[in-house]
């Protein structure tokens, strides 16, 4: 089957679709969009996370059918036209939030979108949205440092 | 700014700018944030096939036969391979012993093993043809634990073994044993007030890397083959692939591609070998990536591991003795086995001074899965049963545990029960005190002004309890860990620089086959290529099998090797600058042939100061470039009777206090803070450091309150295969993780660093037991706690 979806603000279609694919493998095999990763492909990682109409879901578990003429955001839409990096992306570079990195792609559309509807998160706010995100590296600790400090730089900026 | 961020402290000695000691940024930063770093799951190559492993459903079976017929009739498989198909005599591969076959071969011996190979044009269409190879098993007895595999009838794992170990051994399906007998422990218990013994059991705990094991193989114009990996040590595969293909190692080129994580996990092959086969059968790229389910069949675990103590004391808190056995579950190959008992033997008593011990530390093999390498490699089972120990014993003395550890801690000068003796800082008491006098968090931190936030309580938000029938709990552990490879390994790293003028600025290009795994090794390269070479500009090359081997990224040992290996090239290399300025210039300067020399900022000065030339006008056209080995102090062997032998190259040392909230009614456990003290010797990027130290202390805490792989003690069938039923610690279930770092320099190593990655993994787990057994008066002999052992029901 034919799908057609919107990905970071560029109408993109895919061809010859099987049915049983998920949205994360559509993105990553067919569109050329591998920033969304697979590390279980169960629904328990989030490392796939991605935006469905503004709201986070792991593609791993969305029929690519269902995506059929709707929003979807994914890490690669993040940063700037020119490539600068959004303030979530450097504040992960700077706070050492990454490490191995696998798990960033999906941290970082959450947190965002966690920033977006909360600018200044309490740290129980943070845990809590970024809950469905497994990270094997790095202990969270500077993953919290990382979306503190774009909360603060962003609310500098306001 | 005022951003709250986890304290951590650092008494550092000196850092460069961008040099060592500084916190540099990763170099790959950028690109994994942006989703453009190519980890080996996103490689793509046009005309491509995806490669797909079919596995045993059985543990221990021989196999009547396999019929691949109508796998290879489904439309768009374009090959289907099993053991008949493999090219050469040589068949089966290992990282110490060479027992695991490629593909099955007339029997499997643990779940999941892999039988039979399908690449097609789709991974859906390879997972249905696979699904359709016709596997007869005919069940043969399992073998699951020490007392079905001694048995005098066992049925052995594998017939026939000729590897070194199989002489010391007393059943074959032992894999090694290692004994350390010093002093008379015998008459030393004579001297005992008091002694304890206990039995403890370690859980099967899995790596659980987020990156699935993956990676591309393109079948290559002169019959070789190309491929890109994710793993920990290229040469090794590479050892081990190239003559299961019937190739020279020239001609199967490797390149590490994006590595989503190790832990150990990576240090045994797993789709390498597979994908060759497939790539070079069918003359197309063939790309293979394991789902989460596959990866917990796809590679070796950590031990579980069942261990018996007795230790011993004087009144006065001095320990007499201390006799343990160690057995550990291998599973059904020899992976890193023997490896991993030498570390469970020599470290078995921990950071203590005992002079009189009688240990025996052995691998078994079994139909359970396989087990090798991971984070903490035999000293975490270890330390989490002598913690344990020492807790007990402090009780029984009526002394407080920090004290009787500190009265009995080992320090520079002691010498370890192998003989060896501890020639650099070892500052146990120390750490012991930084995590002991940090301020505790304060009790009820639940409670807010709207009342109590659930998420800072047991259950968390599935709303159990609002702070009613919560005890708090407090326990310490501290850890001893090698650093390296040891036993008489010759365990070396090569690094290339280079160095030449590009756009009239010096430019260095470092070379190297490490692994990076996302501990940061590029980016201290590129800060030791500064520091040592005087130039801002550093090009780190990609790890390929064009440069000598990196040895593995494990061991803590990458920051110490391939960091050293850099050093010394770049020392090599400077040597050759200076030579090329004093034939330059030497007659117009004095200083050339009396100064020490020095580059720094672009330039050469000596140690006075006194700039001599620019780097740019020394080198002009001329390229410096150098490729060496650099390798650690040499090690012994461990006598295979006493255990005697300078074994290791070098100890790491963390201590942990553990702060636990438990909901005793329901068993659930919160950690509200899991503090670390450890001596780096010399953080090299203290960001990264720190990262670690946080990292390795959560996978401590994992297995503590919650990671085990389940395995049927009937079928050898593992039962929890996956992330919903294998659970890993969230950042709900992570505390806050203060970390205190001690630089005190071990003057054998480069900059006096020691490795970092290993020893929180240690004590972490340790801790958390004993803050869980203070909060709750059970004593818990078991790891992962379950609500059960909590509950009692
Ligand atoms: S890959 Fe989708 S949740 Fe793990
Ligand atoms: S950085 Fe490796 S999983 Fe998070």
């Amino acid at each position: 089957m034919r799908v057609s979806f919107t990905v970071n603000g560029r109408p993109q279609e895919a061809d010859d679709v099987w049915e049983g694919e998920s949205l994360l493998y559509v993105l990553r095999e067919r569109l050329g969009l591998p920033g969304s990763k697979n590390a279980c492909e169960q629904g328990e990682c989030g490392s796939c996370t991605v935006r469905l109409d503004g709201v986070p879901v792991c593609s791993c578990l969305v029929a690519a059918g269902q995506a059929q003429d709707r929003r979807v955001d994914t890490v690669e839409g993040l940063a700037g036209e020119g490539g600068e990096l959004s303030p979530i992306q450097q504040a992960f570079v700077d706070a050492g939030a990454v490490q191995c990195g696998f798990c960033t792609p999906g941290l970082l559309v959450a947190a965002d979108e966690l920033l977006e509807h909360n600018p200044s998160p309490s740290d129980g706010d943070i845990r809590e949205a970024l809950s469905g995100n497994l990270c094997r590296c790095t202990g969270y600790e500077k993953i919290l440092d990382a979306v503190r400090l774009a909360a603060a730089r962003t609310g500098q900026a306001v | 700014m005022g951003i709250t961020r986890t304290p951590t402290s650092l008494t550092q000695s000196e850092a460069t700018r961008g040099g060592i000691g500084e916190s540099t940024l990763r170099p790959d930063g950028t690109l994994k944030v942006t989703g453009e770093f190519a980890y080996s799951s996103d490689l793509w190559h046009e005309d491509m096939l995806w490669g797909y492993t079919l596995r045993s459903t059985v543990a221990h079976a021989t196999i009547a036969s396999i019929d691949t017929g109508e796998a290879l009739a489904t439309p768009g498989v374009y090959a289907v391979l099993t053991y008949d198909d493999l090219p050469t005599e040589v068949k089966h591969y290992g990282l110490e012993i060479r027992d695991t076959p490629v593909l099955a071969h007339g029997k499997v011996r643990h779940h999941g093993e892999p039988v039979a190979l399908v690449a097609a044009d789709h991974p859906e269409t390879a997972r249905r043809a696979a699904a359709k190879i016709r596997v007869v098993y005919e069940p043969l007895p399992v073998i699951t634990d020490e007392a079905s595999a001694t048995a005098p009838d066992a049925v052995l794992v594998h017939d026939g073994r000729e590897d070194h170990h199989i002489g010391h051994v007393a059943h074959p399906n032992i894999v090694h044993r290692q004994p350390i007998l010093r002093g008379d422990a015998d008459r030393a218990a004579a001297r005992a007030d008091v002694v304890v013994s206990g039995e403890y059991v370690f859980g099967m705990q899995d790596q659980a890397f987020l990156g699935p094991e993956s990676g591309l193989a393109v079948p290559a114009e002169d019959g070789g083959v190309d491929l890109y990996v994710a793993t920990q040590w290229l040469h090794s595969d590479l050892r081990q692939i190239a003559p299961v293909l019937g190739l020279p190692e020239r001609k199967v080129r490797m390149t590490l591609s994006g590595v989503g994580g190790a832990f150990g996990g990576r240090e045994d092959l797993s789709m390498q070998i597979h994908g060759c086969l497939l790539a070079l059968r069918t003359g197309k790229p063939v790309k293979i990536v394991y789902n989460r389910f596959e990866s917990f069949f796809g590679h070796v675990h950590r031990h579980p591991a069942r261990l018996w103590y007795e230790h011993g004391a004087t009144r006065d808190g001095k320990l007499t003795h201390v006799r343990c056995r160690i057995v550990l579950d291998g599973g059904a190959y020899a992976s890193a086995s023997p490896a991993v008992v030498g570390n469970a033997a020599s470290l078995s008593i921990g950071p203590y001074v005992v002079d009189d011990v009688d240990i025996e530390a052995l691998a078994l093999y079994t139909n359970n899965p396989p087990c090798g390498a991971m984070r903490g490699f035999g000293a975490v089972q270890a330390c989490f049963a002598y913690e344990a120990q020492m807790d007990k014993v402090a009780a029984r003395l009526g002394m407080d545990p920090v004290e009787f550890r500190q009265i009995n801690a080992m320090e520079q000068g002691t010498v370890m029960p192998t003989g060896q003796l501890v020639d650099s800082p070892a500052p146990v008491a120390e750490l012991l005190r930084r995590v002991k006098s940090r301020p505790l968090p304060p009790e009820r931190q639940w409670e807010t002004t709207e009342g109590a936030d659930v998420r800072a309580l047991p259950g968390g938000l599935s709303n159990t309890t609002h702070g009613e029938g919560v005890v708090r709990g407090v326990g310490y552990a501290v850890g001893i860990k090698n650093v390296g490879f040891s036993e008489g390994f010759d365990d070396y790293s090569t690094a290339r620089v280079r160095m030449q003028v590009i756009n009239g600025e010096p430019v260095a290009t470092v070379h190297t086959a490490m692994a990076e795994v996302g501990q940061g090794g590029v980016t201290v390269h590129a800060q030791i290529a500064r520091s040592e070479l005087g130039v801002t500009q550093v090009t780190i090359l990609p790890a390929d099998t064009r440069v000598g081997s990196a040895g593995s990224t494990s061991a803590s040992r990458q920051t110490y090797m391939t960091g050293g290996a850099v050093k010394n090239t770049c020392e090599a290399v400077r040597e050759k600058v200076f030579d090329l300025g004093r034939r330059k210039f030497g007659t117009y300067h004095p200083a050339w042939a009396t100064a020490e020399l020095l580059l720094e900022g672009g330039r050469v000065v000596t140690d006075g100061g006194e700039a001599l030339a620019e780097i740019a006008d020394v080198l002009e056209d001329e390229v410096v470039d150098l490729e060496l080995e650099f390798r650690h102090r040499p090690t012994q062997a461990f006598d295979l009777r006493t255990g005697q032998g300078n074994g290791h190259v070098q100890y790491s040392f963390a201590a942990h206090r553990a702060v636990v909230e438990v909901d005793t009614e329901l068993g659930l456990v919160k950690v509200v803070e899991l503090a670390c003290a450890q001596d780096v010797g010399k953080a090299l990027n203290p960001l990264s450091v720190v990262g670690q130290i946080q990292g390795g202390t959560t996978q401590g805490l994992g297995v503590a309150v919650m990671e085990e792989i389940v395995v049927d003690p009937k079928t050898a069938l593992v039962r929890n295969p996956s992330f919903t039923d294998y659970l890993i610690p969230t950042i709900l279930d992570t505390p806050t993780i203060p970390v205190d770092v001690l630089e005190l320099a071990d003057e054998h190593a480069p900059y006096g660093l020691r490795g970092v990655g290993e020893a929180p993994t240690l004590s972490s787990t340790p801790a958390v037991l004993a803050a869980i057994r203070q909060a709750t008066g059970l004593e818990l002999n078991r790891t992962p706690v379950r609500p059960e052992h909590l509950t009692g029901s």
